[in-house]
This record gives structure tokens, sequence and C-alpha cells, in this order.
């Protein structure tokens, strides 16, 4: 069963304290917060999803190249070896703990793909006059691949056991590494530019009889 | 800033926290589905604080062989030898080596104990039905969720030393059982902050306030250079 809307929509609640409150008409990059607990209730982007698309075509490109490519090599007493992200995984599931290379495969491989194809099919599907209501399934997904992709924290720990192994072996960084450096920039941009309360906004409802309702009875509210 | 700070649940609306839309249940209903995303609706997450205390104890038990047990065993020709997180660290620390060891300490030692204990110290005060604090406890959950993911690191420096040093018979890098219970407390304390309803911090101060009968809602704070000076006490509610 559907809950009905209120009729004015910019009447919300914080989700971090439920304090009801109306967002205000913003300025392009201008952020509203909760005068309670000081969420950030909305930040209204600029040119939003021109520029997350932008940036999500590139990160796509560099995620794939960041996956077929080696990271890391290794050169010592004549002997070489090489990894790419999936093959560290993989080397967990065969040798090690295995649920803990599942983990790493869903942080540092899944989760990130999965992030920027949601992202990419959302700016695009949210280009067209009435988005489609599949894409809010998407959107509201995304927020989860969000929390589990972890390239930077990835980054961070291939740093710290490169110069563990530079030790015991002439360390040979990958173009991968450099790729996996610029692709937590774009990610980080991608969060930075997207704006999903205009893509909620224009999107199709579950419930479109309620959605006409509202907005009869907010217009009947306006003439009386 | 006294008087009623109205909010949704006393107002009997619900709001979405995939999509963000305000609504009211059907006559005679306590929870329906968001009529925009269709997602199913509550006025509080389910079981929050149950699940939160589950997953925190189950990673309370974990850290203790995560931090007992061998991340990495190094074979090497003079023999085998096993190293636990900690290990790791003081391996590390050294005149140039020091800051990867501080990496190491803070992500994996510091992090998931101060996470652990903070989420426990929001779920005791919850309980208690604390009306102190509240700005600083929301602050801690915030920073909980922020740094959660941190705690990875060793994970990932375990899974690429491991990966990378195969030079049999000279060394070789085998990953050890601790990176089992270490990854297992990294996960259940990151689902014990997806489980824990911020909302519930300023629920015992709402109940004490009286509620009024129609909701009338200020106006959020909007300003464009820092949005961090906005100062809650300058909004009045009506
Ligand atoms: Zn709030």
């Amino acid at each position: 069963m559907y809950n009905q809307p209120l009729n004015d929509p910019a009447v919300i609640a914080c989700l971090h304290c439920d304090l009801l409150q109306r967002l205000p008409d913003l300025e392009p990059g201008a952020s509203a917060r909760c005068p309670r607990c000081h969420k950030e209730l909305w930040r209204r982007r600029e040119d939003s999803l021109n520029r997350t698309f932008a940036l999500t075509l590139a990160a796509a490109m560099l995620y794939v190249v960041a996956n077929s490519v080696p990271m890391l090599g290794i050169s010592a007493v004549g002997r070489g070896a090489s990894t790419t992200v999936l093959e560290g995984a993989m080397h967990l599931w065969r040798e090690g703990p295995r649920i803990v290379g599942v983990l790493v495969l869903i942080t540092a491989v899944i989760a990130p793909a999965l992030q920027i194809a949601f992202m990419l099919a959302i700016v695009l599907e949210a280009r067209r006059e009435r988005p489609p209501r599949w894409i809010g399934t998407l959107l509201r997904h995304h927020p989860t691949t969000r929390t589990w992709s972890m390239i930077e924290v990835m980054l961070l720990g291939v740093l710290v056991a490169l110069i563990k192994i530079a030790d015991y072996a002439t360390v040979i960084p990958g173009v991968a590494l450099f790729t996996l450096g610029v692709l937590v920039f774009l990610l980080a941009g991608i969060q930075a530019s997207f704006d999903p309360k205009e893509v909620w906004d224009r999107i199709q409802w579950a419930d479109e009889d309620a959605r006409r309702d509202a907005a009869l009875d907010r217009i009947a509210g306006e003439a009386s | 800033m006294s008087g009623a700070a109205p909010t949704a649940m006393q107002h009997g609306l619900q709001s979405c926290e995939t999509c963000g839309l305000l609504s009211r249940p059907a006559a005679g209903e306590v929870e329906g589905r968001c009529p925009r995303c269709a997602e199913e609706l509550s006025f509080r997450k389910h079981d929050s604080l149950q699940r939160t205390w589950a997953y925190l104890i189950a990673a309370a038990i974990c850290y203790i062989p995560a931090n007992v047990l061998p991340v990495l065993t190094t074979t090497t020709a003079a023999g085998a030898e096993s190293d636990t997180i900690m290990q790791g660290v003081v391996l590390l620390w050294s005149p140039t080596g020091w800051p990867l060891s501080l990496i190491v300490l803070i992500a994996s030692i510091m992090i998931p104990s101060a996470k652990i204990l903070a989420l426990m110290y929001l779920l005791i005060t919850v309980q208690r039905g604390s009306v102190h604090n509240n700005a600083q406890r929301i602050r801690m959950y915030r920073m909980v969720e922020f740094i959660g993911r941190w705690s990875m690191v060793d994970v990932f420096v375990d899974t690429f030393t491991a990966a990378l040093i195969q030079l049999q018979p000279l060394m070789s890098v085998e990953p050890g059982p601790g990176l089992f219970f270490f990854a297992a407390v990294v996960v259940f304390t990151m689902l014990a902050v997806e489980a824990f309803d911020p909302r519930l911090i300023w629920d015992s101060i709402s109940s004490k306030e009286p509620s009024s009968d129609e909701a009338n809602p200020g106006e959020a704070n909007s300003n464009e250079a820092n949005p961090n000076e906005a100062n809650p006490n300058e909004v009045s509610y009506a």
C-alpha cells in the first residue's frame, strides 16, 4: 500500500534527526543544512548531469584499463612477478581465507564497477523527458555500491605493501597503479557533481495517482 | 533552543531513506511504501538497537582472534615465521618506515576498537534515553560512518604482499587465519553502522517536548560560503 505524499514537496524530514523542515530554493552550488543536527540536506549542483556524465565516462574507461594491466611487479634474484587487482583477490581465494578473497573482490573490483555502471545508466537515462522508474532502483542501490567500493583504501594498502616489499625485492609500480590513483579522484568528482534530488524530482513515480492528487491539492490550496 | 522541534514521527509522517520524500501512511495503516520510489517505509529502522548490538558483539568477539592470530606467514630457507597485526606494526617501525607503521597501527588497531567503543556508547546512551550531548553524539556517529572503511587497509596490504612475494623456494608469504577474523571485524562494524538509526539519538528529546497539532516546518539553513557556520539557534520554529 502506497503512502500519501504531502502537498508541499519541499517539506522534508532530516534523515539524521527526523526534524521537519522546508527546503529553501537554492542557488547552484549552495547547500542547505539541518538547523538541529547540521546534516547536509541538499546541495544543489551546477550542471550536474553533464558534469557527472563526463566524469563517469572517464571513470569507466580508466576502470577497464586499471583492471587489465599489471598494478605491481617485483623482481628479485633474477625472478619476476606481477599482479593485477583481480589476481590479488584470486591468490587469496586459492591460498588464504577464501571469504577474504571474496571481500577483496567485492570491495576492489565488483562494487567500483557497479558504482560506475549504475551512475552511467542513471545520468544517461535521467536526460529523458520523463526518466523511467527503473533508474530509481539504481539510485536506491547506488549508496550501497559506494559504501563497499574502496578503491582509495586499496590504493593506500597497495602503497604500504609496495614499501614493505621493497625490503625484499625491487618493486616496479605498474600502469594500473597510476590509473587507479586518477580513478580515486574521478570517483570523488562524481560524488561532488551528482545531485540525486534533481533526478528524483523528475522520475516517474511508483504511484502516479498520488503524485497527481498531491499536485492538484497544492494548486487548489494556492488558489484559495 | 527550547520549544517543540517538530519531527516527522510526531506528525505521523515517514521520510524515505532512499529518495527523501515525506509521506503519510494510508488511514489505519502503520507502514506503507514510498509513492515515489516504492521503498518500504517505517518510522525508524526495524530492530535498530538489537541488530546494531548483534553486529557489534560479533565484531568484538572477532577482534580478539584478529589480534592474536597471525595475518601473514613468511616462509624462507630459515623456516616459517608468523606475524600478527601488531607484530607487523612493530616490524615496519624504523627511522624510514614509521609513517607506514603508523598508518597500519591507526587503521587496523585504533579505528576498529574506537568504532566498537563509540557505537557501544551510542547504543547505551540511546537505551538510557539520554538527552545530553546530542550534537556530539551525532557527530560521533558520522565520524564512525566516515572512517570505518579505512580499517580495510591492512586486508589490502596483506593481500598484495602475499600475492606478490612468491619466490619459491627462496621465499613466500601466505595469508594467515587472523586475516579472516580481521576482515570479519571490518565487515561487522560496517554493518553495525548501517543498522544504527541516528534518529534514535533525538527521539528522547522529542518525546519530552509537547507535540504541536500541525506540522509547522522551519526553514532549513542555507548558505553558500561556509555551510559549517550555520547557527542552529538562529532558526526558530513557529
Ligand atoms: Zn537533522
